[in-house]
């Protein structure tokens, strides 16, 4: 259990190294973030194999930083982390399977990704609202440059759009953390500390508080209508970078909003459930429909994410422990899936088609030239769709069960999303994979060259993401078990009603 | 009970060391060094200069916080030695940059009134009585005029030497104009007794002027909305070292002696923005700059395209963030300004210094100019990222825990709801607008490619890197343990 936060350090020495290492040969930086990628992932596993369930964070480090303003080195855990922890750590040695191809400047690449990993280990570790937020910027800033630099269309918009809107989120996360400290005597930045003071604050104040801090923090979870960058951005992005975008970044927005926003302020909560909960209903329908109309395939992805972030934000607007542990399942499944989906596209396909766009990819046998990819794709996007024996599936059903006990409309109308999520999934297997069905038909089709084989690091990463879904899918309990009880701790209460798992 | 005499050269100690030094310099110049080459001059004039130095901050720390001196005409606090130290550390940065960069042709000449602006901002930090304070402000903003002007070979040079000196001598007009007024309204020099005066009276007619008077003077100095516009051109046409200093350790020492003079000497009349209507006094008028400073800056920044333009709209919003500062350095305490204030000067002199290696070498001014920096000079593309992010706040650099703890102080002057809460709430979302004009910086230092004609590598003498290094690891270290400068106020 305490070799937890090593998670963090070992990440950041990896990030050095690599960047060291990377002058010299590309090979050795690809290895050195392999292995820190791995040996931080195992670090969760091992701690996740020892976790004990409780109500309650289960605090790892506690050490005094800036004393005089209350400020600790609080490092904590608890089934809601854990869960995250366990996905960064399998999101992030998928990605780098899934960047082996990457040639220029291989070691600041690796440096910036293995920065961004130990910003997010940092952020679900961290029990002190600074700490926290130190993390979660650290975590912003690589985006950037792994964007600007590795990624393909429009890139250097799509990379500053993205950075922009998350600094702007943080800015209201700031503000909404510096007001209750400020207002309650600034004694300490402790969340259980927080939410203590924050009893004392009057609902109006509460209102704005909880405002700030979760929409700040909803920026980055892709809440309609705070969304745009994420497709952009996702676009934009290199495969790896995307993966960690969709698969671990935008989890950082929604585990703030459960972590930070909602144990402290309960009062705000109550006023705001009804917006945000109608607001991630729009977005889970609207991206949906948005998905559904795309021609560049990394755009249907983009949105179909958005969608999927939609049910999490629902879980937590319902405030139930069902729906709340459903949308933390949802958002590991979301992790291993939408990383599945952007490395079938952006690495499987996209590299060796050098194409995106749908009408040219229906006039690519893919199905005969990529069937690892196909299967995958397949795979993936059932698992997208929400099928039984997929993770997405008991996530999806959770919340939604979950929701129905706050609002049956929410429920009506998210279950209409579902449909969509089936169409523009089925879509994009149909066109981009089963376009044309012989290949003489295509009068380009027999001259073009035979297509790289999928490498075995890209066959692993897609077993390993595939293996995680399935999973879970078949037996969620393993992760609702240590989610369900760290719900029942004083601080979710005071926020969670009625509908026991 | 010390003679004065023997008390006062204890407390002046380092600023002694300084002159001493500054003669040597010049002395072995004359003596020795018209035979010699220009490098060799540059050599051992850095080399005394920076003896010097070292030698006057190990007298300050050695003297330590000793409280007021030569009849309270000095106050040697923990802010007022901490500014000190942070000003040599500055100078010497500074120093150590020049001698790598600059071809200037009186290698004595600029060191010694290098080190004679750093006396004047040593003594700017621990005045407390109007006339020293005014001897202090202008011995240093004497050596900044000569030392923009220092380049004759480049009329940019004396254009914006010229400027500064015009803007500068108005300035000095205002202030000596508001310190006779508060001289003759409270019947004193000293801080102090202004200050027990000023609690009897209250506010008055004659003090506001003088109070507007005071403001606008350093309004003019810092460079603070709206009296900001000569900052643009003197950093544009300076020396580069010159810029950096004018940039860094005299808004050190400038806010420090500003900190001074408004709580302990006029605090009475500070007049009061925590709450939704404004009681008069000088905390409004301050406010009033900050806001202007904090707009301006920003959004001026992002119309630029000369690098060192964009550090002197950067240092414009920076100034209105200390300003912020300063109006809650009386009920909190200076540290989170002084924190502010040192570590931006840390990471100003380091983007100045790697402006200037970069000048050095025929790249720039303007900031397309850097494409490729990252291939060319990895050493320089690390430090300007460490620089630049640092003065966008982000962590776990030393300019987010500035900001922070400027922000948190701000806001515990009276919660949100007040006007300096806005003014927090707006500064906190204007970073957000900062960060758009920084990230284009690195943008092209990290992320574009090199034009082809010129992708051959950027030589960084052993001195400079040296100083960039230093500043970039001190920004590193005091971001990840801000207590080290936090903690010496509590």
């Amino acid at each position: 259990m305490n070799a937890l936060p090593c998670a963090i350090y070992v990440s950041f020495t990896g990030a050095l190294l690599a960047l060291v290492a990377g002058n010299r040969s590309a090979a050795a930086a690809r290895w050195i973030a392999l292995a820190t990628a791995a040996t931080a992932w195992g670090i969760t596993l091992l701690a996740a194999s020892r976790f004990v369930p409780s109500a309650g964070l289960q605090t790892l480090v506690d050490l005094p930083w800036i004393t005089s303003m209350g400020i600790r080195y609080h490092l904590a855990v608890d089934g809601i982390s854990l869960t995250l922890l366990v996905l960064t750590g399998l999101a992030a040695t998928a990605g780098v399977l899934f960047s082996w191809n990457i040639e220029e400047r291989v070691g600041e690449f690796f440096a910036l990704y293995l920065a961004l990993i130990g910003g997010v280990y940092g952020v679900f570790l961290s029990a002190d609202a600074v700490l926290f937020f130190v993390f979660y910027e650290i975590a912003i800033v690589p985006k950037y440059f792994l964007v600007a630099r590795w990624g393909s269309t429009n890139r250097e918009y799509g990379a500053m759009k993205l950075v922009l809107y998350s600094f702007a989120g943080s800015a209201l996360v700031l503000a909404g953390l510096l007001w209750p400290y400020a207002a309650g005597g600034g004694g300490s930045f402790a969340l259980g500390d927080l939410a203590a003071a924050a009893v004392n604050f009057s609902r109006g104040e509460q209102i704005g508080m909880f405002a700030l801090v979760f929409f700040g923090f909803a920026v980055l979870a892709g809440l309609f209508p705070f969304h745009t960058w994420a497709p952009t951005g996702h676009v934009a992005a290199p495969t790896a970078a995307s993966m960690l975008l969709a698969g671990v970044v935008m989890k950082l927005g929604a585990y703030g909003c459960l972590r930070v926003a909602m144990p402290l302020f309960p009062a705000g909560f109550e006023f705001w459930q009804l917006t945000i909960g109608w607001l991630a209903v729009i977005g889970i329908v609207y991206a949906g429909a948005i998905a559904l109309v795309q021609d560049d395939f990394k755009f249907v992805i983009g949105y179909s994410s958005v969608s999927h972030m939609g049910f999490v934000m629902l879980g937590l607007a319902a405030g139930n422990a069902q729906a709340v542990s459903g949308a933390v399942l949802q958002m590991f499944s979301h992790g291993v899936i939408a990383g599945l989906l952007f490395a079938v596209v952006g690495r499987m396909v996209y590299d060796r088609t050098h194409t995106r766009k749908l009408a040219d990819l229906r006039a690519l046998p893919l199905h005969r030239r990529l069937p690892f990819a196909a299967m995958t794709f397949v795979v993936a996007g059932l698992a997208s769709m929400g099928m039984p024996g997929f993770s997405g599936f008991p996530a999806e059903l959770t919340i939604l069960i979950g929701a129905w006990k706050t609002s049956p409309m929410w429920t009506a109308v998210a279950a209409l999303g579902v449909l969509v999520a089936a169409a523009f999934t089925l879509r994009a297997i149909q066109v981009s994979f089963f376009g044309a069905t012989d290949p003489s038909d295509h009068k380009a089709g027999g001259a073009v060259h035979a297509y790289p084989r999928i490498t075995l690091a890209e066959k692993a990463g897609a077993l390993l993401l595939v293996g995680a879904t399935v999973l879970v899918g078949l037996k969620p309990d393993l992760l609702l078990d240590w989610i369900a009880p760290s719900l029942q701790s004083p601080l979710f209460q005071a926020v969670l009603k009625g509908g026991a798992p | 009970m010390t003679p004065p005499s023997i008390e006062l050269v204890r407390a002046l100690a380092g600023e002694s060391a300084l002159v001493v030094g500054a003669l040597v310099v010049l002395g072995f110049d004359l003596g020795f060094g018209r035979r010699q080459s220009l490098e060799a001059r540059w050599r051992a004039a850095t080399l005394f200069g920076l003896a010097a130095i070292v030698a006057a901050a190990a007298l300050v720390l050695h003297v330590g916080a000793i409280g007021a001196a030569f009849g309270g005409g000095f106050m040697l606090d923990t802010l007022g030695v901490g500014t000190c130290t942070g000003v040599l550390v500055l100078a010497a940065l500074t120093l150590l940059i020049a001698s790598g960069t600059t071809q200037l042709r009186n290698p004595a000449e600029f060191v010694a009134i290098v080190l004679f602006a750093t006396t004047g901002f040593m003594l700017m930090a621990i005045v407390q009585q109007l006339l020293l304070a005014f001897l202090a402000i202008e011995l240093a903003s004497l050596s900044l005029y000569v030392l923009v002007g220092f380049d004759k070979t480049r009329p940019e040079s004396a254009e914006a030497a010229l400027k500064y000196f015009l803007v500068g001598g108005m300035s000095a007009a205002f202030l000596l104009f508001g310190f006779s007024l508060l001289y003759g309204v409270s019947g004193s020099i000293d801080f102090d007794v202004i200050g027990g005066a000023l609690e009897r009276q209250g506010l008055t007619p004659l003090m506001g002027v003088a109070l507007v008077m005071v403001i606008v003077a350093f309004g003019f100095k810092a460079a603070a909305a709206p009296f900001h516009l000569w900052a643009p051109d003197a950093y544009q046409g300076a020396p580069t070292t010159a810029a950096a200093l004018i940039a860094s350790a005299s808004k050190l020492a400038g806010f420090t002696f500003f900190v001074r003079l408004l709580w302990p000497g006029l605090g009475a009349i500070a007049g009061d923005v925590t709450v939704n209507h404004v009681v008069p006094g000088w905390v409004p008028i301050v406010g009033v700059l900050s806001a202007a400073s904090l707009l301006v800056g920003n959004f001026g920044a992002l119309a630029q395209s000369n690098l060192r333009r964009l550090l002197a709209y950067s240092a414009i919003a920076h100034a209105g963030v200390l300003l912020l500062g300063v109006m809650a350095a009386g009920p909190d305490g200076p540290g989170p300004l002084f924190y502010y204030a040192s570590t931006y000067g840390l990471a100003t002199v380091g983007a100045f210094g790697v402006v200037a290696v970069l000048e050095r070498a025929g790249v720039g001014p303007r900031i397309t100019d850097l494409a490729g920096l990252h291939q060319r000079s990895p050493l320089l593309a690390g430090c300007l990222a460490v620089f630049i992010l640092s003065l966008a706040g982000i962590p776990p650099l030393a300019g987010f825990f500035g900001k922070f703890a400027v922000f948190a102080a701000a806001l515990q002057l009276g919660g949100i709801s007040g006007l300096a809460g806005w003014l927090t709430l707006a500064a906190i979302f204007l970073s957000a607008v900062a960060l758009y004009y920084y990230l284009i910086v690195l943008k092209h230092a990290l992320v574009a490619a090199p034009d082809p004609d010129r992708a051959t590598p950027i030589a960084v003498s052993p001195g400079s890197a040296l100083a960039l290094v230093l500043a970039a690891v001190l920004l590193v270290v005091l971001g990840t343990f801000p207590s080290l400068l936090l903690g010496i106020f509590s």
